[in-house]
């Protein structure tokens, strides 16, 4: 019964394999063994994964013990894996999404040397086993090293083309942010092991352990960790490495930057939900903070020219939307939306990349236009996507955006009055993309209308299983109200304790038809003001500052790095020349200074030696006895 | 007699052995006042080996008294050796510098 | 004042002053010959200590091998008075205040410590051949043979370093 539960530890240790293979062998491997090889063992993690899914499925859970990580007098932790419904589905989300996108990337990256190619898949890989890791891990040390593991994986993939000052400076931004997060998960992590002496997750979740904070250590412990979540799924105040983050190859953008490793914020947080419902001080911060970042991301992506940025932005607004709901203990809601976004967002990265692929690296979506004739399938996939993320009803974000709405509806009207706009503002960017790129006329130069293609199936074909996925993925989490009885609800509920809220249902069928006409209206207004687009000269007023991005970039260097380069610049000139070098030389002269004195006592006549000596002895003697 | 008159003739004489090596600078004699320095210590012993010989542990065994001189004798033996090759050693000296001031040894100081 | 306290006192008067003597004579054979002197002096002490073993050996190893072959080097170098090196006065004068300030500090140390420990004299058997033999020879064998081990290495190390060489060593 529980023999798939032996081989769990084959499904983060196949992308290792993958990884050695394709990062030892990648000088000789050819493209079509390393692309093969790298989404072989990500296959076969996916069946194995489905296996395990369907196991949990019928009620089995386990935690699986391997070896006793660190061991210290009173202190434990193991390194184990916890199989559970959570990790069991985001399993399913990681291997999947992850398969379709190493397919699409055999494609996509043809054109790169076979030496570097190897090199993606195993960064790739790489980074499939440190997500999985942090998943599957029974404790927060393992989470931990996975989320180390992505962490780097994440700089390796976005400073990809390491030629490019750019990229690798965006690659860094990156990682110094993601630190700044880590270093707050890390100080949770030590004030839990302080407390409750374990970090072992069915350990902490008891009620004995928690019993154990006090109020101020719980909110402490999980504002700490809300401050890792923020910097791995880019929240205010650490979005802005997401954006930046685009430098990387596009698959890397659908897979890492909004599938998976971004979200890997929410599967904390809803992980250890137990701690968070009893932190409402947390709660509401998350919440804000959550509603700050939807709405800012959201805002500024409506005045972006740059594909990918545009649906980096939309997925900094998307991800503040699932913290918004863990922020209002909807933690269901929060994790159905990863799952769905998971296929939109990556569909929607991948048509992006099928597109930029076209143009032959053109990302401007001014000098696009009229796509839809030369590359359909790319074109309608996209189109799905960009439903789906508008939420319309019968697409899968419309169930996910839908229940998070009502959440928070219910947890406060005022917190809803100010979300209400952001459907209005995704549907109104995301069709801007869609109109600006696929419909109307070609702007681009004339090399480039004739070389448009639609991609080769390795791309398209994940485009597909993708869009589908994004139409009938919102059924797991049917509500009750629309005749479903929400699935995923009830299959996580022995993990994830929601909040739990009621409405009458003709509140919820209003609320519903609001945001529906809503996104309607905000899609005709799209599609009125896009129809013929024209490139415009500087726009004025609020939308330069949207353009700018909220001048957030520009705040940061002000507030924070040009304070630090001048008390760098402070510490190099003063304390580093006058005091270090200065004590260092000082000793230095005082040496010189000191040996030249004392250079006589070496004569190199034996008689004065001895006379030293005696002398010696003699101080000794009357030390010893006199004093 | 008391013993304190021994320590205090040994003292005497090792310390005349060590004013010796502070200010000669022929060689040999700095070498026998090492040797003055030796005697000066085995006479001690033996003052001290019967000063033992009156203890109530002495009379338990019949050895015992009589360790201290035979470490005398070993010292003698490891004199004799010392001797032997110190001298050499300053004939050798002798023979490259054509003589035996120490203060000419000052090849240390390099 | 016991015959054996004068008997004490003319050894030590006569070892202190020949020491005094050897250190002080400028020919380097009267130096020998005073160490000799002490040497006798320090046997004469032996045998006040009923030590006859110890004193014979004195008198036959050091006063007899030992001195005998300082002679010989002397003699051999042809070394006298005048080719004495004379040394800094001040150097001396250090020399000659530190060894005696180390003297006065060690005796006020002595006198600070009460011993009043007698010491056998003239009387006693441990200093006699006959258990110093058995001492050695049960006790002590392995060190004693050792010792030849050590006599062994010294002869060839003197005679390896006399050996004539072509070294040249002067600057």
């Amino acid at each position: 019964m529980n023999n798939i539960f032996k081989l769990v530890w084959l499904i983060p240790i196949l992308p290792l394999l993958g990884f050695l293979i394709n990062g030892l062998g990648r000088k000789m491997l050819s493209k079509t063994v390393s692309g093969f090889v790298g989404s072989a063992v990500v296959f076969a993690s996916f069946v194995l994964s489905v296996l395990v899914f369907l196991q949990v499925k019928s009620g089995n859970t386990s935690t699986l013990h391997f070896f006793d990580f660190i061991h210290l007098k009173s202190l434990n932790i193991a390194f184990d894996f916890k199989i559970d419904h959570l990790s069991s589905l985001f399993l399913l989300i990681i291997t999947g999404v992850g398969f379709l996108i190493h397919v699409y990337s055999t494609s996509y990256m043809h054109d790169e040397d076979g030496k570097d190619f190897a090199k993606y898949f195993a960064y790739l890989n790489l980074f499939v086993f440190s997500m999985l890791l942090l998943v599957m891990g029974g404790n927060y040390l393992v989470m931990f090293i996975g989320w180390e593991g992505v962490g780097l994986c994440s700089y390796l993939l976005i400073g990809y083309w390491y030629k490019n000052v750019d990229y690798t400076n965006a690659a860094k931004k990156a990682f110094i942010m993601n630190r700044i997060g880590d270093l707050g998960f890390l100080l949770a992590l030590f004030w839990l092991i302080s407390k409750i002496g374990t970090i072992e997750y069915d350990q902490v979740f008891t009620a004995a352990s928690l019993a154990k904070l006090s109020t101020f250590d719980m909110t402490g412990i999980t504002l700490l960790m809300f401050v890792g979540a923020t910097g791995k799924s880019a929240q205010i105040p650490l979005f802005t490495w997401l954006p930046d983050a685009m430098a990387g190859p596009t698959p890397v953008s659908a897979l890492i930057h909004a599938a998976t490793m971004v979200t890997a914020g929410i599967y904390m947080i809803a992980r250890s939900n137990a701690l968070f419902s009893l932190a409402p001080i947390t709660l509401n911060v998350i919440a804000i903070i959550g509603i700050a970042t939807t709405l800012l991301a959201a805002s500024i992506a409506i005045k972006q020219n740059d594909i990918k940025k545009i649906l980096a932005y939309s997925t900094v607004s998307q991800l503040g939307l699932m913290f918004v709901a863990l922020g209002t203990g909807n933690y269901v809601a929060a994790v159905f939306h990863v799952i769905t976004h998971a296929f939109f967002k990556a569909l929607m990265f991948l048509g992006s990349g099928s597109v930029i692929h076209a143009m032959g690296g053109e990302q401007d979506i001014r000098k696009m236009g009229g796509l839809h004739k030369h590359m359909k399938i790319t074109s309608f996939t996209f189109l799905i996507g960009c439903l789906a993320i508008s939420g319309i009803p019968g697409f899968s974000g419309f169930f996910s955006k839908d229940e998070i709405l009502m959440g928070v509806f219910a947890h406060n009207k005022m917190l809803y009055s100010f979300l209400i706009i952001l459907p209005l503002l995704t549907a109104f960017y995301m069709f801007r993309l869609y109109i600006i790129t696929f419909t109307g006329t070609f702007r681009g130069t004339h090399d480039q209308e004739h070389h448009l293609h639609e991609s080769p199936s390795a791309m398209t074909l994940p485009l597909i299983i993708l869009a589908i996925l994004s139409i009938v993925g919102g059924f797991i989490g049917v509500p009750e109200v629309l005749g479903g009885n929400h699935w995923l609800a009830s299959y996580l509920s022995p993990v994830v304790k929601s909040a739990s809220h009621h409405l009458e249902h003709s509140t919820e069928y209003l609320l519903m038809g609001i945001t529906t006409v809503l996104v309607l209206i905000s899609i005709t207004f799209a599609w009125v003001k896009f129809k013929n687009y024209k490139v415009s000269g500087e726009s004025k007023g609020l939308g330069k500052i949207l353009e700018n991005k909220w001048y957030v970039d520009e705040l940061y260097q002000m507030t924070i790095v040009n304070p630090l380069k001048s008390i760098s610049a402070f510490f190099n000139n003063i304390i580093e020349i006058k005091l270090i070098d200065g004590a260092v030389n000082g000793v230095g002269k005082l040496v010189t200074y000191s040996s030249r004195q004392l250079r006589w006592l070496q004569s190199g006549q034996v008689g004065a030696y001895v006379l030293l000596m005696v002398i010696g002895m003699l101080i000794l003697f009357f030390i010893q006895l006199f004093l | 007699m008391d013993i304190k008159a021994y320590i205090i003739l040994s003292l005497v004489l090792f310390t005349i052995g060590i004013i010796g090596v502070l200010v000669r600078r022929n060689a040999i004699i700095i070498f026998m006042c090492v040797e003055l320095m030796l005697n000066a210590v085995n006479l001690l012993l033996v003052a001290f080996s019967k000063m033992h010989a009156l203890s109530s542990a002495a009379k338990a065994s019949a050895t015992f008294a009589s360790d201290a001189q035979i470490f005398v004798f070993f010292i003698m033996v490891v004199a004799a050796a010392e001797v032997s090759v110190g001298l050499a050693i300053i004939v050798m000296m002798y023979r490259n510098v054509h003589t035996v001031d120490v203060n000419f040894l000052n090849r240390l100081k390099n | 004042m016991s015959i054996i306290q004068i008997i004490f006192l003319l050894l030590s008067v006569m070892a202190v002053g020949s020491a005094l003597m050897m250190i002080t004579s400028k020919n380097p054979v009267n130096s020998v010959l005073w160490l000799i002197v002490v040497f006798f002096a320090i046997s004469g002490h032996y045998i006040l200590l009923n030590a006859q073993f110890l004193a014979i050996v004195n008198i036959i190893v050091y006063a007899g091998a030992i001195m005998v072959l300082f002679l010989f080097v002397v003699m051999l170098m042809n070394l006298n008075a005048e080719t004495e090196p004379v040394k800094n006065r001040r150097l001396q004068l250090i020399g000659v205040t530190s060894g005696g300030a180390l003297m006065l500090i060690i005796v006020s140390a002595i006198n600070k410590i009460d011993v009043e420990q007698l010491v056998q004299i003239n009387a006693g058997d441990s200093g006699l051949i006959k258990v110093l033999g058995m001492n050695l020879f049960k006790n002590y064998v392995l060190p004693f043979e050792i010792s030849s081990v050590l006599f062994l290495s010294a002869m060839i190390g003197a005679v390896v370093i006399g050996k004539k060489e072509e070294i040249d060593i002067k600057k």
